[in-house]
């Protein structure tokens, strides 16, 4: 099969696949408090390919992802409820001023090699929970409440895939090169004319743009954020789908985001052992594929066609 | 072309490298030799600004490049191997190379997001250039294997190959040779001459195989303990006392 067909069925499918959900949630098919864990789900998987960009494919540890979504989240909220403008341009102001927030910090911390970033954002996802907590117009420790639910199954899926094939076509282009370069061999990267700062920089500030963008969607589903709703536990639950989804696997991070998501609303009727149980399971994970569920690898089209394309070639 | 003056580098107390003052010449091929630990490697990450130095100049096309970053040294035409193999493990062979030519064919973010033009041309100009260095070297055929899949020998070839895609004027190459059986040095000789004639390039080696030094070098600087304590071409440094010394010790 050529790219350009697999492209096209690689299409249908997706629209295809809109069109499916879309009814089964329109008509009732998926019953409405199912539904909150799709939108989940949309929600996750962008977050976790947002933060595989840093982490796997940059190998750069972030613990603060939930803050930028955080920023996403209010600044878009403050956006159409406090003033009034559409949708789209408050999803796009809250994950530019994420951006700009991932610069900010990962200029002073990523010039250096070694761990410093993780101990920044650890730092920095706090901070954001404290500032929060006390400016009284968003509403301080309560939150922001009656945010318009604009967040449609349009509007998930179409960010989605959005953020999905904007990170998918930056790695496979030679900034997407000189990233992963710099995971797997930094000095090497430097000398072979790569300006590292600068990419390091690049790949953490596109993943807290992303975050932005999950944290806006978050914000107008929900209706209600509050500084709690972001706190360490959710960076890590988002560290834990990418980890597992495999560092450096962008089908990999989607599959792990749609798998936890759905993993926590099963176990929510345990209640107290719903972390036990995670945590079991991690280790379970850690211990039998420590590459995570896909490695480095992608899952394809290509790959699943692969042996009928031999065939073809040989006739 | 490329000169260094008084250049010298300690680390803590210990003097590395002292006073070198070395040059080449357009189109040169030089020798770096020296017992082990003589300070030939420190040289090369002075040279491509892994180190600053403490104290001296590095003069490149007649700019001091001291206090550069390495990336900044690469675009002004400098590029080297690594004498333990420092490939990207988890990248292919092409985009190994490919990475090596980021510099110099740049398309912009936004083509690379939204695959404009520019994203096309540019990725096709890239793959056509790596190509080409992959065939010298016979690493065609080898170029969707992941680098750190590649034979030993193989990886060696393929860091100089990666070198080059970074289309350089000065090439540094650091025992390129190491681990080698006769034959297959003999074969990279014929391929260093051969890069060098074709891509016009001043080539400066380390190489402990005198066989390959002594075969394709104009000019040989020796190093012992930091310093230059010979320097001449081949038959001169042969038989030069100080060098065997340096090599075998004294008579006693």
């Amino acid at each position: 099969m050529k790219q350009q067909q697999r492209n096209i069925l690689i299409g249908i499918l997706l629209v295809a696949f809109y069109f499916a959900m879309g009814f089964a949630m329109d008509y009732r098919i998926i019953p409405p408090f199912q539904q909150v864990n799709i939108y989940l789900m949309g929600i996750n998987i962008i977050a976790a390919v947002s933060l595989n960009l840093i982490v796997g494919f940059t190998g750069q540890l972030a613990l603060g992802h939930a803050g930028f979504m955080a920023v996403g989240a209010y600044v878009s909220a403050v956006l159409t409820l406090k003033l009034g403008y559409p949708f789209i341009v408050a999803v796009f102001a809250g994950a530019l001023a994420s951006f700009l927030l991932g610069i900010l910090i990962g200029l002073p911390t990523l010039r250096l090699r070694g761990d410093y970033l993780a101990i920044a954002t650890l730092g920095f996802g706090e901070i954001i929970r404290g500032i929060l907590i006390n400016i009284d117009y968003v509403g301080g420790a309560a939150g922001m409440n009656g945010i318009p639910k604009m967040t449609t199954w349009t509007w998930l899926y179409v960010f989605t895939l959005f953020t999905i094939f904007a990170i998918k076509n930056f790695l496979n282009s030679t900034h997407g090169r000189a990233c992963i370069a710099v995971r797997d061999n930094e000095i090497a990267a430097e000398i072979m004319g790569i300006n590292t700062t600068y990419y390091k920089v690049l790949a953490f500030s596109l993943g807290a743009f992303f975050a932005g963008i999950a944290g806006a969607l978050y914000a107008h589903y929900y209706f209600l954020i509050q500084p709690t709703t972001f706190t360490f536990n959710r960076s890590f639950d988002i560290l834990v789908m990418v980890v597992f989804g495999g560092l450096g696997s962008l089908t990999g991070s989607i599959i792990a985001a749609i798998a936890v998501t759905a993993l926590n609303a099963l176990l929510i009727d345990f209640g107290g052992l719903r972390m036990i149980i995670y945590a079991i399971l991690l280790i379970v994970i850690m211990v039998f594929r420590p590459q995570g569920l896909l490695g480095t690898k992608e899952f394809t089209f290509k790959s699943l066609f692969r042996d009928k394309e031999r065939g073809d070639s040989v006739c | 072309m490329l000169k260094t003056n008084r250049l010298s580098k300690t680390f803590g107390g210990l003097s590395a490298v002292s006073n070198l003052d070395m040059e080449l010449k357009q189109g040169e091929l030089i020798g770096l030799i020296g017992p082990n630990g003589a300070g030939k490697t420190t040289v090369f990450n002075l040279l491509t600004g892994v180190y600053v130095p403490t104290e001296g100049e590095i003069i490149l096309d007649g700019q001091n490049i001291v206090g550069k970053k390495p990336y900044e040294i690469t675009a002004l035409g400098m590029a080297r191997t690594f004498q333990n193999i420092r490939l990207f493990d988890s990248l292919s062979v092409l985009d190994n190379v490919k990475v090596a030519s980021h510099w110099h064919s740049q398309y912009s973010l936004a083509s690379t997001f939204f695959r404009l033009g520019g994203y096309y041309a540019g990725e096709e100009k890239m793959t056509e250039d790596a190509l080409e260095l992959l065939r010298i070297f016979y690493l065609e055929d080898k170029k969707d294997e992941l680098a750190k899949n590649l034979p030993y020998g193989e990886q060696r070839r393929l860091e100089i190959v990666r070198a080059l895609a970074a289309k350089p004027k000065i090439l540094l190459l650091d025992e390129p040779a190491a681990g080698m059986n006769p034959n297959e040095t003999q074969d990279l000789m014929y391929l260093i001459k051969k890069i060098q004639n074709l891509y016009n390039l001043t080539i400066l080696l380390i190489e402990h195989d005198m066989s390959l030094v002594m075969g394709i070098c104009e000019r040989i600087y020796v190093l012992d303990y930091g310093k230059i304590i010979a320097h001449g071409t081949p038959d001169e440094i042969k038989n030069n006392p100080r060098v065997i010394e340096a090599y075998l010790g004294e008579e006693a």
